[in-house]
């Protein structure tokens, strides 16, 4: 089962292992937690979810980690995301519905600015 | 490219494989559709995560970094539910991941330059990908299609990489010498019979990065003509043997090892053998009269294990360091190589700094670097700010250093004139209340022990070596003793047959050469001045600081201190074995030694 015949082949293999380490690179500079628990997924955490995947995909965003969290504990605001921007305090944002995340992506992500009025903590 | 936020590695390890790997992938596959999850998380395929006789088949998760162990596919359904859709962990299958901390090698210190070591603690061992995603192969795969065996021996040579193992012997000159040999099979063997006590670079290098060195071994059987190589390991690194076994495995299933490598005619696999724990087998003679499986003991040269090695046929024999800097000097090139170092001796060295300095471990730096830049600005200074004594470089068969030597240039050439050696890279460092005397007995009880017993200047000699120093460090030294030393040394160095009989004498000359007033201050004045050795010093406690709080005399072994409660305590010097607990267990300095 030799998997490398040629200098192509070697090429190749270090192509797909530099993507592996890429996806090891877990301090990225950006992180942004979705709250995923029962009542985050019964109002829509999952579309909103999309809706930030989308968004990085089309904007092309680098050095970006987006993870899950399960209930963060404030169901009445749900969808909840956080956003941590390098050593910046945690920005926790609530009822963010598709086009309010695509607007907090642009505005706190790519921007820099805190979209005031969905935030709910910032620790 | 698509944005995956999450990303499952799966180790299809041939036993992962075994253990159902592939059914994992595929139903993780089928369940990430089922979810709707498949454009956001991407299942890849990696050689190896945990130990899959533990834990396999076992998945690893990013970013996360999470270990799922011991999965079955029917485990998947939920696993995929609870991480990937609510962003829940399953403590189930979940190991906890021991936190790990690198005694050995921390990050690197300033005038530190890693070559050798750059891959280790960066990259996991054995897991083929990481290397080859730092370039791991591509010298070997430049190599074979690009230059013809004359061309890597040349740049081997233009590099200046001389032999890392101690002697300092050019590199490329001996693959000349190897590949100029008549004789199929020819043989490439690697030392790695790190026996100096103190000396871990080359078992770092072996845990942390074996592919380099297996690449390195395969750039030498290529330039040489080889097709089978040995790795000579000291049984004593089982840890290292572990992991040189995986790479070599992992190697044989990519084609980097076997037979018509990379698509061409060039052939190369290799074995891994153990030592028995001697340390004489790190002489190569003797080395591979051990894999041959006789007695391991050096014999005569010429030949030169170039023309007659391994079964008496052509064999190149290097150190692990020299092999795994290899690769870099192929791909980064000759005069990258030749741009670090002095005149003589390129590139850099790993040295393993121990004793009384504060940075204690390894550390990688350019040939041509002051003893004192390593001692003070690389090792941090001396511990508890004493002040420096000696160094000792190469290993119980190199010599000690005073102070005086400190900006000597770190070269093979500068350490040996100065009486020492540059070795396989252990330095001990040793502060103001360090004996000589009995560091030399140390080091002499060492290869006394360690003599093969082939020749008698080393076998009787090296005893009578040590019996002498014995002698002087209990204090029944004698007029006369030091000429006899000297004349030992000499007639041990000149009629041995190999490096051990020929450097043993080396700890003793130095510290004769450089600090004769200790021995006679042992020998005509009964004293030790680091106040070491124990027959010629006295504990006393000091009548001001002694509070009389007893501690000493309750701890004492032999009940040779007296004294009442709140009175000056005494020790009686007759009963008094030296152990020096009094001194250890005084709250208030009252216990000195004189």
């Amino acid at each position: 089962m030799s998997k490398v015949k040629s200098l192509e082949d070697l090429k190749r293999v270090r192509e797909e292992a530099l993507k592996k380490q890429a996806a090891k690179n877990t301090a990225s500079k950006i992180q942004i937690i979705i709250g995923m628990g029962t009542v985050g997924i019964v109002a829509g955490a999952r579309e909103t979810l999309k809706a930030i995947l989308d968004f990085i995909e089309q904007e092309k965003l680098q050095d970006i980690s987006v993870r899950q969290t399960s209930n963060i504990g404030m169901d009445s605001w749900e969808p909840i995301i956080q956003i941590v921007v390098g050593d910046k305090p945690k920005v926790s944002y609530g009822k963010v519905t598709t086009q309010i995340a695509q607007q907090i992506m642009q505005e706190h992500v790519v921007d820099g600015n805190i979209v005031k009025e969905y935030v709910i903590e910032i620790q | 490219m698509t944005f995956f936020r999450s990303h499952i590695l799966v180790s299809i390890d041939p036993e992962c494989q075994a253990k159902g790997a592939y059914q994992i992938i595929d139903a993780l596959n089928d369940e990430l559709v089922a979810q709707g999850l498949i454009g956001e998380v991407q299942v890849l395929e990696t050689s190896r995560i945990g130990d899959p006789a533990a834990y396999g088949p076992d998945i690893m998760v990013y970013p996360e970094g999470v270990h799922y162990v011991k999965l079955t596919k029917d485990d998947i359904h939920n696993l995929v539910k609870e991480h990937f859709l609510k962003g829940r962990a399953v403590e189930k299958f979940l190991v906890e991941q021991a936190a790990k901390s690198d005694d050995e090698l921390g990050p690197p210190k300033p005038k530190e330059v890693r070559v050798v070591l750059r891959n280790c603690g960066v990259i996991d061992p054995c897991n083929i990908e990481d290397y080859i995603a730092v370039d791991g192969y591509m010298a070997l795969a430049k190599s074979i299609s690009e230059l013809t065996p004359e061309e890597v021996i040349d740049t081997v040579l233009k590099s200046g990489l001389r032999g890392r193992g101690g002697a300092g012997f050019p590199t490329g000159r001996k693959w000349q010498f190897a590949s100029g040999s008549k004789g199929s099979p020819k043989y490439i063997i690697c030392n790695a019979d790190e026996g100096d006590p103190g000396a871990f670079m080359n078992r770092r290098v072996l845990e942390s990065d074996p592919h380099a060195v297996i690449e390195g071994m395969a750039i030498a059987a290529y330039a040489i003509g080889s097709s089978q190589g040995y790795i000579y390991c000291r049984a004593e690194y089982p840890e290292a043997v572990r992991t040189l076994r995986i790479a070599i495995k992992q190697a044989r299933e990519f084609g980097l090892l076997g037979s018509n490598i990379l698509g061409s005619d060039f052939s190369f696999d290799l074995e891994v053998r153990m030592g028995a724990g001697a340390f004489v087998c790190g002489e190569e003679t003797a080395l591979m009269a051990s894999i041959e499986g006789k007695r391991g003991e050096p014999r005569t040269r010429p030949p030169f294990p170039a023309v007659k090695g391994l079964w008496n046929q052509p064999t190149n024999i290097n150190n692990v360091e020299t092999y795994a800097t290899v690769p870099q000097v192929i791909l980064k090139g000759a005069e990258w190589f030749a741009s670090m170092g002095t005149e003589h001796s390129k590139g850099t060295k790993t040295f393993a700094l121990a004793g009384d300095v504060n940075n204690t471990g390894l550390i990688e730096v350019p040939m041509g670097i002051t003893l004192r830049e390593i001692i003070f600005e690389v090792g941090g200074g001396i511990k508890n700010g004493k002040n420096f004594k000696a160094i000792q470089t190469g290993g119980p068969m190199g010599g000690c250093l005073p102070a005086s030597d400190l900006d000597l240039p770190v070269d093979y050439e500068s350490l040996s004139q100065a009486g020492s050696m540059m070795g396989s890279g252990g330095m001990i460092v040793m502060d103001e209340e360090t004996c000589m005397v009995d560091i030399a007995r140390f080091f002499m009880e060492f290869t006394q022990e360690e003599s093969c017993g082939k020749c008698v200047p080393c076998r009787v000699g090296t005893r009578r070596l040590l019996e002498i120093l014995t002698d002087i460090c209990d204090g029944k030294g004698k007029a006369g003793d030091i000429e006899t030393l000297e004349m030992l040394c000499k007639q041990i160095k000149q009629d041995s047959l190999c490096g051990l009989g020929q450097g043993a004498p080396n700890p003793v000359e130095s510290t004769l050469k450089h600090f004769r007033d200790e021995y006679e201050a042992h020998i005509f004045e009964k004293r030790c001045p680091a106040k070491v050795c124990r027959a010629m010093i006295r504990y006393e406690i000091l009548e001001d600081a002694c509070t009389g709080c007893t501690v000493c005399a309750r701890n004492c072994p032999v009940d040779a201190i007296t004294g009442e409660r709140r009175q000056t305590h005494t020790i009686d010097p007759d009963m008094c074995v030296r152990c020096g607990i009094c001194l250890q267990v005084c709250n208030f300095n009252a216990v000195t030694i004189n």
